[in-house]
Formats: C-alpha cells, structure tokens, sequence
C-alpha cells in the first residue's frame, strides 16, 4: 500500500514571495456554545479512552505507524510532489519519540505546526486541519498518546530538496496558506451540523485530499471539498453535485459507507479504503451521521460540461468492459448489491479526474474489512494484462455508459500513472 | 531434534475446510486455535484472480494447485497379491495443498446423503435379510443419524449459501425438489442456478421416463450472499472453471469465501503455511496426545504440544498419521481385526455421452450445475431383485466446456488430426454427457497400511493403498449406467454412448477424490477408529475429521457430509473442552 495522507507544502515560488507574516490566532474567540467533543465521563480514564477514539478518527496511525512497524513509532515514507517525508515518532520515548513534550508542546504542533524544539513542521502533517481541534480534545489525544508502550525509533531525515529542506521556509508558507484557529461553531446551525463540520474540517481533515491544492500543495481556505489528487488517487467531491459528487447520496449512504467501507452505491477504493479501515468504522454512529448531515449540507454545485465521446473509442472500452470486468460488475455496470460495487452512477467512476478508476483498474483494489462487514473483496489489477491504450478505451467507456459522463481519458495519461504508480515507494 | 515450541490449547492438522470450521467454533469457545497446513497461503486475489485462473492447460492439466507427489504419495496395488508401486503422479483422485485445502477447487456439489445411509446395515438387514450381504462386506452404521447431523447440515448450507431447491421440508414434499431426500427443517438459502440447455434437455427425458429430476444443490451462489457469519459472496458467473480451479468471484463456496475473513481476525487463531505435520506424540500412557511434531519448508523439526490434536487432513493423510503414530490398532485384514486402515472406501463412476443436434454452449457452466434424478440411490428402490447394496445419483452436469479435456467426441472419432478435428468441430457445441455416481461400499480386502518398502520425503514409510472393485460396485454401477442411458435414448434425435466403469480398478486415469474411510466413526471400539463425535477411542484428545471417518462411501459427493459431521464434532468438542475426557464410554 502506498502512504498515507497528503501532500506537500512550500516551492521554490513561495520562497519569492515577500509575505513573511505570521499566522493570526483566533484562539482567544468567543468561547464556543456548542459542546464538542465525545460525552465521556470526566477524569483520566475517560480522557484516555476519548483520547483512542480521537486518535482514530485522526488516523494518526495512517501515517505515524510504518507498515509491519511498531503502532505510532513513525518511520513510514510519506510521498509528496516534493520529496519524501518520513513521519515521526509519537510514542512516548524520551529521546526519540514524545515523552518529553508538555501539553503546551504538543498543543502548539496541532494548533500551530511547530514542533518542542520551536521548527516548523511541514505540512504532510496536517496542522492546517488539526488547528480546530478544542485545547480539550488535543489534551486528550496527548494523554492516550502517553499510554503507548514507549519505542525507540529515530526520525529519518526527509529527503527533500533546497531550500524546502529549510523549515524555515514553512513560516513563509504559513504566511500565506494558514491561519491557526480553534473551529469556531455556526450559532445558526444545528449542533450536529456543527460537530460535523468539527470532524470534517478538524480532525477527519478530508480537504486534505478532497479538496484542490495549489502548487504549493496548499487547499483553499474555504476547504470546499470538491475533489482533488491524493496518492495517485482522486478523491472525488464530497460537495453536493448529483452526477461526481454526494448530491444524491442520502445521509444514510454516508454513514454506511464510513462505518463499513460499502453501500449499495459504491465501496471505498485505494487510500480511502485504509481510511474507513483503521479510522472512520471507529467513529460512533451519531458522529457518522453528524458527518453525514455535515457533507450534504455542502453547496451544490453545477456538473461541469464533458464533451462528447468518439464512438469507435466506447465500442473498442464496451468490448473490453464484457471480456474483463461484466462478470462482477455485470452489464449495465449495476454491479451486485452486497458485494461487487456497481459503477453506473457512481460518483468516483464520474469524478473530474478518471485517476482513481484507472488505479484501480491497473492496480485492482480491495474493499476494506471492517468489523461490521469482515470480507475484503478485492479485484485483481489489469496492469499486466492491458496496455495503456486499452485502458484508456476501458476508462473512457465506463465513465460513459449506462448514463455516466465523464471527460476520456487518453492512453499518454494511463502512461504516466502508470509510471508513477511503479516509482511510488510501497506501490 | 524437534525444537519444542510453546504450548497451544488445540493444534489442527490442515487448513481447509475442516480445521476453518474446528477453529471459527472453538476459537468462539474461546480457546486459542493453531492451524498447521503443509502447503501456502492462497486467497481468491491474487491467487485464483479472473485474469489467470481460467488456464486450463496450467490447473487442470499441469495440476497446479494439487499436492505434489514428490513429498507426499502412496503406493498402490489392487489386491495382495501384488506388490504395491508408489504413485509418481496423480491420477485417479487429487488430493489439495494449500489453505482451503480442496474446498477450493472442489465443483461444489453439496449434498446430504440419505437417512438410511447412515443406519445402512440396520436398514439393510431389515429389509433384505441378513444373507444380502456378502460375507466379506464391512457394512456398518455410522453411529449417529440423519436426524442428529440435520441442524448440522443446515448450518453448512447456510454457510456455504448453498443454492438449490428443497424437495422435503419438515416431512412435506415440495415439487421440484428431490423427493427422496430427508426432512429438512428449512429451504435452500438460495434459489437454484440458472438453468442451462443441456439440463433442460435432461430434465425433460427424464420426466419422459418417468422419474423426477430436480436442480442439483450448488454451493455456487446464484445470487449474492451474506452467510451468518457476515462475510459476502458474489453472484456466480457461469464460467465454468470450478473444478480443479480456484473461484476468481467469490462464487464458490471454500473457507476463503466463507470463513476466513472472519476466522484470520481473531486474536486466539493463528496459523502457519508451509508446515508438514510428520507425527502425533503421546505421552508414555499411549492415552494421551501432547501435541504433533512438523517439518516447516527449511526441513527444521519442531514439536508443537497441545491439550488437544485434531486431524483435519485429506482423508489418506489422517490414516497415514495416526499409523506412522502408532494410534490405534491398524488393521489386518486376514483376520479382519484392527481398525486404522479399515473400511477404505471409493465411489464409482460411469457415464453416457449424448449426441444431439441443439446447440447446448457448454462453456456456460458452473462446479455444480445440474439436473439430477434420485430414484436409483441409497434404498430408494427395491434391491430385492437387483441384488446388490447401494446406488448412486443419476446427473447431467454442465460443469463447463473446458477445450482440453470437456468434450465429448463419438466413439468412431479420430483421436487426432484433420478428422478429430472435424468430429470437435461437429460436437463441441451439441454433445453432453449424463454422469452416474455410485457408491463403494467398505471391504475386508479393501484397506490402508503402511508400505513396506517406500518412504516420503520426511522418511516416514508411504501409505499403501489396496484396492479395487467389487462385483456388488460393478453390478451396482452397470444398473445405473443402463438408467442413465434410458434418460439419454429419450432426449430427441440422440445417439448415446454408454460407458460403463469395468474392473479392474485403475489408479491412473482421474474418477473422483472422494475417498473415505481408514479412521472410521461408529459405536463399537472393534470397528471404528472414532466415537460418533468423531473422538479417537485410544486417544480422547484426539480426533479425526473429514470422510477419513466414513464407514463407507455412499452414492453422493461427500462435503456436505464432511461440513455436517464437522460441525456435529464441534458441537461435542465444546462439551469435552469444559469436561475432558471420553464422550462415550465402552
């Protein structure tokens, strides 16, 4: 499996930028009227065990734990477009993990990006999403954090070029992509609503690879979550569009498919299937639903045009689609409810970007096993069996039959993933 | 020497079937379960991916998925008046290695055998006298009934999601289903296959004749699924490469499809690949197994000790283990005493080629589609005048239309060039077959030992087989050939080529790896090897699963036997893990 969560930060073009200001705490705010957080009993028990919960919804692990590694002991490559970061050590050993972090410490790396020693941290780590997170909630992922069995695992040092090697640099960045900030709740929403968007835009942090980033690898401030490239991947749009969005998804589809990894609709694929795995089937059901009703509440927006498609390219993909892929899938892609996932209608196969539908189809994919639905259904890759010009065709096809509209794809773009899924470390 | 590891609670020999059922039930007992399996890991992707697994030439032909004879084989020779010679390739049966065992590339015919077969010898006695038996004949009941094993059998076809139609529920008959079967306390939980035009055409002939056929049961999933255990099945695809094949849709019913993702999650199962269990150790009592020592893939040695062992092998390498044991008295069969080895049983196959003029695509095909006819098994007929025991299942397949090895040509066809080519040419799409499949029952002649002359790779001394077909098997399995025919002549505008199986038995060409017996079940310590929980007499914490404990073979394919018995087993270990010791007392 390739690494976990995003993406990059500062380039050589934000070095010339003149804005070196700093960030603007809005900590000091009106204090919130909405509770937040889980409704855990008081005390160090209750704070640690809220701590586990929060930890998974974090998915720390995803990046903090190397595969075949020790829980939270870091050491796992964390691919951007700019290099390779090699996460850290959040266990509570002395020298090389957290275990001589204060709280203030480890409060100022989530709300602030900055580490014990005062160095910025790159943004692979997402501070910008983690800076919502209550004091309370941060504490609390400290004080479970500082039960781990304490490993020694030294920090690798990230291989990066000048000048983002400087962490320096990342203050210029910060000037111009983040603002620190506890979320601050909308009085005119519902507190559901509002711990939705607490997860989502917190510590859930799914702008991180669901909404664009510039190329500076920052998102949007708005962090509208409509769509954008993640590992190879593309995360589609979480906003509210009917054909590559979550429009018409009812919320009830939405819970189903972070607590399980499936729905009648679709299952989760590639870096979101780890996500579902090891995070969002944790969450309890009436944060799911939080989330839920958070996501639609998303503005619509209007399906971008797609020209239209060649006829010789969708009879070339029809054919392909029946020797390869009808058998689960069957004709009129409507896979099969309750296990193979169907691709008519599906917002992934419809996604501004084809890049997940062709990962997948050159890598296969396997649906994550999660406590309430334990088979891993997985379907094999086609990168040895069809060139990039057949996937091309494939893709094209099935981003638009049976109703689907989608942009073609071309054979030089399946070249090119297919080229970087083979230089992507653990790909 | 044997390395000792820690201790486990209970040790399984095998990872397929059996020992996936042994350990999703005692591992929800709670104790900690560790499986042992001589060959890899698989798992339906990459393993048996659909963009592989429909090679012939490599599964069926070059044998990929099976045991290799290079490690593990047997000798052979049909009486004891020759002298056994191992086996360098596989022929006749085609025992699995690997996790899953053969339930991963079995057809998935799932069948229940008849009330009587399991009180064949009571029932048998009652009906046609004591003299009906040949003398030489082991007959005997298998100490627990159909009516005890049918929850057990509900559980197995609710696992697997069997797909068929019931023909007797709760005692009443149900049209369209087999008549003959034995009460079950619910339907199938799926609707039967689709049906396809070489069944049509049987099903018809058959009701022309006069019998009533009915959809075989197929643990190939006609719709997708959800067994209780939570784990997902997909809707089977009618590609026709089940047998010998691993299912590439999640359609076929094997542990990976149905146990494992729920099984390999827990923290007190464990398993290991690539380990060859070689003995069962004892204490110095003989009374008592402490564990079982292994040879993992380096050639290492390691004993593994337990509180209790449970042989979950193909049914020979049960045998085989308890004899290079030295667990229970092996069998002579001069004086017809001793019992490991005892009662070694085959089935016996024949079938009637059928030349037709409408187009059938045979390729469309699934492991256990198929228009069945009942009327000539166990005793659901009058053997009075026949005068032999047992019977067997009358069946058209349509298994596939695989190009090397499933057509049917005429007799008169060239075996090779332009002609041959002309014949498949002409047929390939029109031919199809009706297959019988009779039962062997259990012999003094018909037994396992070990061989005095060859060894494994491990040193221990090869199992050896003798066996061959009786005069009551071939006069069973002519009966039914002749039947089976009748069905074929009735087909429009068919010619047919009967084939019946003749003597003497031979190991070479591939019949069916339904083998069973050599470990039997029963209710007299002096006949069987296991009590009716399937608990070794000699040994307590021992048992031995799988159709190693048949005490002889009847007219169906046995997993679902196998599945009911497992879980009956299971049942009674629970019971024994909270008070060890014997479950019967003689």
């Amino acid at each position: 499996m390739s690494a976990a969560r995003l993406f990059g930060f500062g380039c050589l073009l934000a070095l010339l930028a003149v804005c070196a200001a700093c960030s603007h705490d809005r900590d000091e705010a009106a204090p919130s009227t909405v509770k937040l957080g889980e409704r855990m009993s008081p005390g160090p028990w209750g704070q640690i065990s809220r701590g586990r919960y929060l930890v998974r919804a974090g998915d720390c692990a995803a990046c903090h734990t190397a595969e075949g590694g020790a829980p939270f002991a870091g050491d796992r490559a964390i691919p951007t477009p700019f290099g390779t970061i090699y996460s850290s050590n959040i266990t509570p050993d002395p020298d090389t993990g957290i275990g001589r972090w204060t709280d203030e410490d480890f409060y100022r790396a989530m709300h602030e990006g900055i580490d014990r020693e005062g160095d910025h941290l790159y943004p692979a780590f997402p501070y910008p999403w983690y800076t919502r997170l209550s004091r309370d909630d941060v504490l609390a992922i400290k004080a479970y954090l500082d039960t781990l069995t304490p490993v020694r695992q030294a920090h690798r040092p990230d291989e990066l070029p000048w000048p983002l090697d400087q962490r320096g640099v990342m203050a210029v960045w910060n000037g111009m992509y983040f603002d620190a900030g506890t979320f601050q709740p909308d009085p005119k929403r519902s507190p559901q609503w509002n711990r939705g968007a607490y997860l989502v835009k917190g510590l859930g942090h799914c702008g991180a690879c669901h909404s664009d980033k510039n190329f500076a690898g920052a998102t949007d401030k708005d962090d509208p979550l409509t769509g954008g490239f993640a590992e190879n991947a593309f995360a589609p749009s979480l906003a509210g569009g009917t054909r590559d969005g979550l429009g018409s998804w009812p919320e009830q589809d939405i819970v189903q498919y972070l607590g399980t990894g499936r729905n009648g609709r679709t299952s989760a694929a590639g870096p979101m299937a780890e996500v579902v795995e090891d995070s969002t089937q944790y969450l309890s059901k009436p944060d799911l639903q939080a989330i839920a009703v958070y996501l639609k509440s998303l503005p619509a927006r209007k399906d971008s045009a797609v020209a239209s498609v060649d006829k010789d390219t969708l009879d070339r993909g029809a054919a392909l689609y029946v020797d390869n892929c009808e058998g689960c899938h069957l004709k009129q892609g409507q896979g099969e409810p309750g296990a193979f996932p169907p691709l008519r209608q599906s917002s992934a196969v419809q996604a501004k970007s084809a890049d997940t539908l062709i990962n997948v189809i050159l890598n296969g994919s396997r649906i994550p096993r999660t406590a309430a639905e334990p088979t891993g259904l997985a379907m094999q890759g086609f990168a040895d069996h069809l060139d990039d010009a057949q996937i091309a065709d494939l893709t094209t096809y099935i981003r638009n039959a049976w109703g689907n509209r989608g942009e073609a794809v071309d054979a030089g773009h399946v070249e090119d993933l297919r080229k970087s899924l083979r230089q992507s470390p653990g790909g | 020497m044997a390395r000792r590891l820690p201790p486990v609670d209970v040790v399984l020999v095998g990872f397929g079937w059996t020992a996936s059922i042994i350990a999703q039930e005692l591992t929800d007992a709670g104790v900690q379960v560790l499986a042992l399996e001589r060959g890899a890991w698989r798992d339906t992707v990459p393993d048996f991916a659909t963009d592989h697994i429909q090679d012939e030439l490599r599964y069926a032909v070059r044998k990929q998925i099976f045991e290799s004879p290079e490690r593990e084989t047997m000798t052979f020779r049909n009486n004891t008046s020759q002298t056994a010679l191992p086996m360098r390739h596989l022929g006749s049966f085609l025992p699995a290695a690997g996790v899953g065992g053969a339930g991963v590339h079995w057809n998935g015919q799932c069948w229940r055998f008849l009330p009587q077969d399991f009180v064949i010898r009571t029932h048998t006695e009652q009906r046609y006298g004591k003299g009906f038996i040949p003398a030489d004949m082991n007959l005997q009941d298998w100490g627990v009934t159909y009516e005890e094993l049918e929850p057990h059998y509900d559980r197995f076809e609710y696992l697997c999601g069997v797909s068929g139609q019931a023909g007797n529920v709760g005692g009443q008959l149900v049209a369209g289903g087999n008549p003959f079967e034995g009460a079950r306390a619910r339907g199938y939980p799926l609707p039967p296959l689709e049906r396809c035009a070489s069944t049509v055409l049987f099903d018809k002939a058959a009701r022309e004749v006069g019998f009533k056929p009915f959809p075989c049961p197929a643990a190939n999933a006609s719709r997708p699924y959800r067994n209780p255990l939570g784990v997902q099945m997909g809707q089977c695809t009618y590609c026709g490469y089940c047998e010998w094949f691993g299912c590439g849709n999640y359609s076929k019913a094997s542990p990976q499809t149905t146990i494992l993702p729920v099984l390999l999650k827990k923290d007190n199962f464990r398993f290991k690949t690539h380990c060859a269990v070689t003995r069962v150790n004892t204490d110095n009592t003989g009374k008592r197994a402490t564990g079982v020592t292994y040879v993992d893939v380096d050639g290492n040695e390691w004993e593994q000790p337990a509180q209790m062992v449970v042989l979950c092998a193909f049914a020979h390498h049960n045998v085989h283990l308890l004899l290079v044991s030295k667990i229970g008295q092996p069998y002579d069969p001069v004086s017809n005493t001793g019992v490991v080895g005892r009662n070694y049983a085959y089935q016996i196959t024949s079938s009637v080629d059928v030349f037709q003029k409408e187009r059938l695509n045979p390729f469309m095909g699934a492991g256990a589609l198929g228009q069945a006819v009942d009327e000539f098994n166990g005793d659901n007929f009058d053997h009075g005048p026949q005068g032999f025991v047992g019977g067997g299942y009358i069946a058209l397949w349509n298994t596939g239309g695989r190009p090397i090895l499933q057509h049917y040509l005429p007799e008169k066809a060239p075996k090779w060039g332009a002609g041959w080519k002309k014949a498949m040419h002409e047929n390939y799409l029109t031919a199809c077959s009706i297959a019988t499949h009779g039962s062997v029952m259990s012999y003094r002649s018909s037994y396992l030992d070990l061989d005095p002359t060859w060894r494994d790779a491990y040193g221990n001394p090869l199992l050896r087989l003798t066996f061959d077909f009786q005069p009551n098997e071939l006069k069973m399995s002519g009966f039914l050939t002749d039947k089976a025919a009748q069905i074929g002549r009735a087909i429009p505008g068919a010619t047919v080529h009967e084939k019946k199986r003749g003597g003497p038995y031979s190991i070479v060409p591939y019949q069916t790896t339904h083998n069973t017996g050599g470990a039997v079940m029963g209710n007299d310590p002096k006949t069987s090897v296991v009590n009716r929980y399937l608990q070794s007499w000699d040994v307590p914490n021992l048992w031995v699963m799988g159709s190693s404990v048949f005490p002889q073979n009847a007219g169906y394919n046995p997993t679902g036997t196998v599945g009911a018995l497992t879980y009956w087993s299971a049942a009674a270990m629970k019971r024994y893990l909270k008070n060890p010791g014997p479950l019967v007392t003689t």
